[in-house]
């Protein structure tokens, strides 16, 4: 009786989750399908399969630029916000900074205060210097935007590290430098290249501060995607929307694959 | 000058808690001394303040003649083992070791060679490519060991190497740690909080209480002359009975108590009419069915293998321990009617 008991619960769970994972899953499955469709307008299911919205996608400059663009923003903003943060983490869990606690809630502030704003702050300050429209005002916004991430990613993964290991590390003879490098960074590094894709995913998609302070020549793709929607659009905005999704993919891969070393490396 | 390390008027406080108070302290070349004492007591904060992880408030330290106030612990010429090892997990055993040496930027050669031989010292060869986890808790200690000795520092400081390890690996490793400090003449700082411990291993022990040394001597001094009546009941098992000095003549007191009367020897002149507690090792008491001394009666027999400690209750509710070798003269079991004394010369009165 107990046994059919867990059984059927068992069942239910698995069903439960069939339809959580349907429901996640399913807008991403149609627009992907949709993306190889052979007609000219978003039809699912498609009368017909073929690749002439991924050639549109790529003979278009305005998708291409777009897309240049925001590569040029995600990697040198994921780097400055994964080397500040790291650097920031690590004065704020072991350099007995004063007041660490309100630095930490300040820099935690982009996730908790809503985009518009943060976003509003921004154009208002590059107004003054001159910055919006540019690549650089694009840069230093997302990388504004990553550091809460990259700081609550590596502050946890600091806090589980044992101190004693640099002050070992400095009766051995290490200066701060040497311990860092030698010890405490090889021990974080997995939370740090972590916290850098999940920098990288971030700044790809970021929509609301890119709308305020991008322009019309240096114009991310998320900006593009959403121009695109608010006129005529064909399959070729779920051909882009596929190759975004690729790319979160395989991003959340190499945290897996990464995630999956450190665990069997370090029991 | 021949001391290795000197501490002058060093102290230490946490907020308005005193952790270190004024503290002198030498240690000779080649010196094997402990610092004894219960936990809060100072001891850690002392070693951490010659490591220079912590920075006294007042006070010099020196080191090898030279102070070291203001260096910071990777200038200081020490090596340091602490409680649970603090090996780099990240590190093969071989590389923990050698880190000290890259530090130092030695020679790859000559790395490899200094390791193998220092890991030879410890006895762990053959496990250079092991990482930390893959060892036992005693050979990690080893492996923690020879990274403090490899670079041959001036000092070695151990913060309760063996607090982490079981008893029979606890004794062997003691033994080891004589054995290595023996063979490489280094001058070593321990701390423990276990008395047998410090008296297995040490050429001098400063036994600590609330930030001061009590007393500083000798395993063989502090146990049969201890100076305080605190060091008295932290070094080994001892016997306290409270009572009155009626008369002190020639370094002897006479006490009177309510289940008799004994003598003890005092280090300072003590009135007659003050309250004293006399302090005496179980081994230095002598038990007898009859005659002079404190009368109480057995409660206890205990054989512990050379010996039979006896539980006694004295007259006047005093707990006492008697400890007579196997083979002396049977004394009756529980209930027995039994008199304690002793030679003046093996008890101790403090004021109380």
């Amino acid at each position: 009786m107990r046994g059919d008991g867990m059984g059927a619960w068992r069942l239910l769970r698995a069903v439960m989750c069939c339809i959580v994972a349907a429901w996640l899953l399913a807008p991403l499955v149609v627009v992907v399908v949709i993306s190889f469709s052979s007609a000219p307008f978003l039809q699912f299911p498609p009368p017909g399969f073929s690749l002439r919205w991924y050639v549109q996608l790529f003979s278009t400059p305005a998708w291409t630029n777009s897309l240049l663009v925001s590569v040029q923003i995600m990697v040198p903003a994921a780097l400055f916000a994964t080397i500040l943060g790291t650097a920031a983490s690590y004065a704020l869990v072991r350099g007995g900074v004063p007041g660490a606690r309100l630095v930490m809630a300040c820099l935690m502030l982009p996730i908790v205060v809503p985009g518009m704003i943060t976003a509003a702050a921004l154009f208002g300050v590059y107004r003054g210097l001159g910055l919006n429209g540019t690549l650089t005002g694009l840069i230093i916004g997302h990388t504004v935007l990553c550091l809460p991430y990259v700081v609550a990613t590596v502050t946890s993964a600091l806090r589980v590290q044992d101190a004693r290991l640099e002050d070992a590390a400095a009766t051995l003879g290490a200066p701060p430098w040497a311990a860092f490098r030698h010890i405490t960074l090889p021990l974080v590094l997995p939370a740090v290249l972590s916290s850098l894709l999940v920098a990288m995913i971030l700044t790809f998609d970021e929509l609301i501060v890119s709308l305020f302070v991008s322009s019309a020549r240096v114009r991310p793709v998320a900006v593009q995607m959403w121009s695109n929607l608010l006129g005529d659009f064909d399959p070729t905005i779920s051909a882009i929307a596929s190759v975004c999704f690729l790319l979160a993919l395989l991003v959340l891969l190499a945290d897996l694959a990464l995630r999956a070393g450190k665990s069997s490396r370090i029991a | 000058m021949s001391d290795v390390l000197a501490l002058q008027g060093v102290s230490k406080r946490y907020g308005s808690q005193v952790a270190v108070d004024a503290l002198d302290l030498t240690l000779r070349r080649a010196e094997f001394l402990t610092l004894l004492g219960p936990s809060g007591s100072g001891k850690t904060t002392t070693l951490m303040m010659v490591a220079g992880l912590q920075r006294p408030d007042t006070g010099t330290i020196r080191l090898n003649g030279a102070s070291v106030g203001d260096l910071p612990p990777y200038r200081r010429d020490i090596g340091m083992v602490f409680q649970h090892y603090a090996l780099f997990p990240h590190m093969t055993v071989r590389r923990n070791v050698g880190f000290p040496l890259e530090m130092r930027r030695l020679p790859r050669e000559e790395i490899a060679k200094l390791v193998e031989e220092v890991l030879e010292l410890v006895r762990l060869p053959g496990l250079g490519d092991r990482l930390p986890k893959e060892l036992s808790g005693g050979q990690q200690q080893r492996v923690a060991l020879a990274r403090a000795l490899v670079y041959r520092p001036a000092l070695l400081l151990m913060d309760e190497p063996l607090g982490a390890l079981d008893r029979k690996l606890r004794e062997q490793l003691q033994l080891e740690i004589k054995r290595v400090h023996r063979e490489r003449g280094i001058s070593v700082l321990y701390v423990t909080h276990d008395q047998e411990e410090a008296l297995t291993m040490s050429d001098r022990i400063a036994v600590f209480d609330r930030g001061r040394i009590q007393q500083i001597g000798t395993p063989e001094e502090l146990y049969d002359r201890p100076s305080t009546r605190f060091v008295a009941s932290f070094i080994g098992d001892t016997n306290l009975v409270s009572g009155r000095a009626i008369s002190t003549a020639e370094g002897v007191c006479e006490v009177e108590t309510p289940a008799g009367r004994v003598r003890a020897s005092v280090r300072q002149r003590i009135a007659a009419g003050t309250s004293v507690v006399v302090a005496v090792r179980p081994e230095r008491v002598s038990l007898a069915s009859e005659g002079e001394g404190l009368g109480g009666s057995v409660t206890d027999v205990i054989f512990v293998g050379t010996a039979r400690k006896y539980a006694v209750r004295l007259d006047d509710g005093t707990e006492c321990f008697v400890l007579r070798q196997v083979g002396s003269a049977p004394i009756g079991g529980a209930g027995t009617k039994v008199r304690l004394s002793w030679e003046a010369t093996h008890a101790i009165a403090f004021e109380a």
